[in-house]
């Protein structure tokens, strides 16, 4: 172990941060909106429109990544339609390549994670939206897509650390990122060890950074949710108030002998 | 039980790692595959090309038994040093940041480099025959030097990752232009034909084959031909430090092929041109 390489590694790496964050979660974010639409058609029960979306995600999650990207940045590159269009002017960058890759990567894994969660929302939960009245898109964006991303949470954090790792195949297509910036450091020092070990380290930190968020996430999302069944399960009968106790079922409680007090004084004042 | 079958296999490898390198009857030579007509893999996915047929005749010298596997360039010399194979014959320069970390045979063949540029880039003409020496720039070769920054400003060029063109390239023209590094020539060819480069720089020789084929016509020669430098004195067997033995077998067996005239007779079949270290002397 060279230290001093280590260190140049260390200086030299950082750099490639804004390109490896810049790659995760561009794609995570576009791959994200396309994905809902995608999820609600793959999870319905109409062959026409689940169909589709099924041939979608079984050829890009069935596929390596870096042969999706090298089909779209190598072999777009080949055909002179593409070359002659307006096309050319986003393809031609390597880093526009490398999104489009990656987004449609991550789209079909996170359709088939919120697909999961959609059709785990219990039949009960739907059926009171109905019952309620609300329509199909309604129960979907208010009752549905909620609790779905909340179950599919866990799955969904997997896929953003696969993401961010899976952003390393952009140096294959000379951008240099985390993972290029160190190839490149390699091929000056030919010392591997310690340069991908700064690389490494550099990855596992920011695993650790998105692994944190998304637990204060869930754990966010979890607090609102216990509210309204602790008090369907009958809390509010074990910690009675006194003051505030209906003496009647179904009157107000009364209020106004407590706190609305001062402001009686003050209209006779 | 397991435990002795593994130590007996440790010191098995251990001994046969610590044979000299006289007692060796076989020997594992690493070559790139990608960088024709020195080295490829033809098309029974066997390597083939000037470095293997000089690789074939040294061995013959030095009465070992050979294997060829291919290796990509990034990474050939870390993997040479922990002992995937015992030899790069990869037309490798001799220079001296490598020098650090492997030893080199004596050169068996020179070589140079130059910049190609798409034809429809349109740059200023210029003597694609004259040669440049980096290795002690004066006055004159700077205004060369100058005229070419000049050219290539805000131009996009590429270069094979972890070779020496991709230091000079740097070093060179880092400051005016956009450097691009690929893994491999082929990809880098791919590339200038679609566009996203306007030229690169490498060996000559790797270039003429890509001229040469049919895509090859969308681009052409620019420059001096560039050698010294960066690039060192020519192209030797690159061997792990401790392998002394091997590295004198291999010096005195390139030193009997130039003399009897085989390695000028591989030069002219697979480069045209006598590029041994004979003609360079």
């Amino acid at each position: 172990m060279n230290t001093a390489i280590a260190l140049e590694a260390l200086l030299t790496l950082p750099r490639g941060l804004v390109l490896t964050l810049a790659l995760t979660f561009a794609a995570l974010a576009a791959g994200f909106v396309i994905s809902i639409p995608l999820a609600f058609l793959r999870a319905s029960s109409n062959p026409w429109a689940s169909a589709p979306v099924l041939a979608y995600t079984y050829a890009f999650r069935g596929t390596p990544l870096l042969v999706q990207l090298f089909l779209i940045y190598y072999g777009i590159g080949q055909l002179p339609l593409v070359r002659q269009s307006f096309l050319w002017t986003v393809m031609r960058e390597p880093f526009w390549c490398a999104f489009i890759a990656f987004t449609l990567n991550s789209t079909a894994h996170t359709t088939e994670v919120l697909r999961g969660g959609i059709q785990a929302v219990p039949r009960g939960q739907v059926e009171a939206a109905k019952a309620l009245g609300l329509s199909g898109y309604h129960t979907a964006r208010l009752i549905v897509f909620p609790l779905s991303i909340r179950i599919a949470l866990p799955a969904y954090v997997n896929e953003v650390i696969g993401m961010l790792k899976a952003s390393s195949l952009a140096s294959t297509i000379t951008l240099l990122e985390i993972t290029g910036l160190a190839r490149q450091l390699v091929s000056e020092t030919f010392a591997p060890y310690e340069v991908f070990i700064v690389a490494g380290a550099l990855y596992l930190l920011l695993t650790l950074l998105i692994t944190q968020a998304f637990q204060i996430l869930e754990m966010y999302w979890a607090r609102p949710s216990k509210q309204p069944n602790a008090n369907a399960t009958g809390i509010k009968e074990r910690m009675p108030k006194p003051a505030f106790a209906p003496t009647k079922l179904g009157a107000e409680p009364d209020l106004r002998n407590t706190t609305v007090k001062p402001n009686d004084e003050r209209i006779i004042s | 039980m397991k435990r002795t079958f593994l130590l007996a296999l440790c010191a098995l490898v251990i001994c046969a790692n610590n044979l000299g390198a006289m007692d060796r009857k076989t020997l594992t030579i690493a070559s790139e595959g990608a960088s024709p007509p020195w080295n490829a893999i033809n098309a029974e996915g066997e390597l083939a090309g000037f470095d293997i047929d000089v690789a074939r005749d040294l061995c013959r010298r030095m009465n070992v038994e050979c294997t060829f596997v291919p290796q990509d360039w990034d990474g050939i010399i870390p993997a040479l040093t922990v002992g995937k194979f015992d030899a790069i014959i990869s037309g490798m320069a001799i220079t001296e940041k490598r020098k650090k970390s492997i030893a080199f045979s004596r050169p068996y063949a020179g070589g140079f480099n130059q910049l190609v540029i798409r034809k429809d880039v349109n740059l200023p003409p210029t003597d694609t025959a004259i040669k440049l020496n980096l290795t002690n720039i004066d006055t004159p070769k700077q205004a060369v030097i100058d005229q070419l920054r000049a050219a290539l400003t805000g131009k996009n060029l590429g270069v094979l990752r972890s070779s020496n063109s991709e230091a000079v390239l740097n070093e060179l023209f880092g400051k005016v232009a956009t450097i691009r590094s690929y893994d491999s020539q082929d990809s880098m060819h791919l590339d200038l034909v679609a566009e996203r480069i306007d030229g690169g720089l490498a060996d000559y020789f790797t270039w003429k084959a890509f001229l040469d084929s049919k895509d090859g016509g969308i681009a052409m020669l620019y420059g001096p031909q560039l050698s010294g430098g960066l690039w060192g004195p020519g192209v030797g067997v690159g061997l792990r430090k401790d392998d002394r033995e091997l590295l004198a077998a291999f010096d005195s067996a390139i030193d009997d092929a130039t003399r009897d005239g085989t390695l000028k007779r591989l030069s002219e079949q697979w480069f045209q041109i006598d590029i041994s270290p004979h003609a360079s002397n």
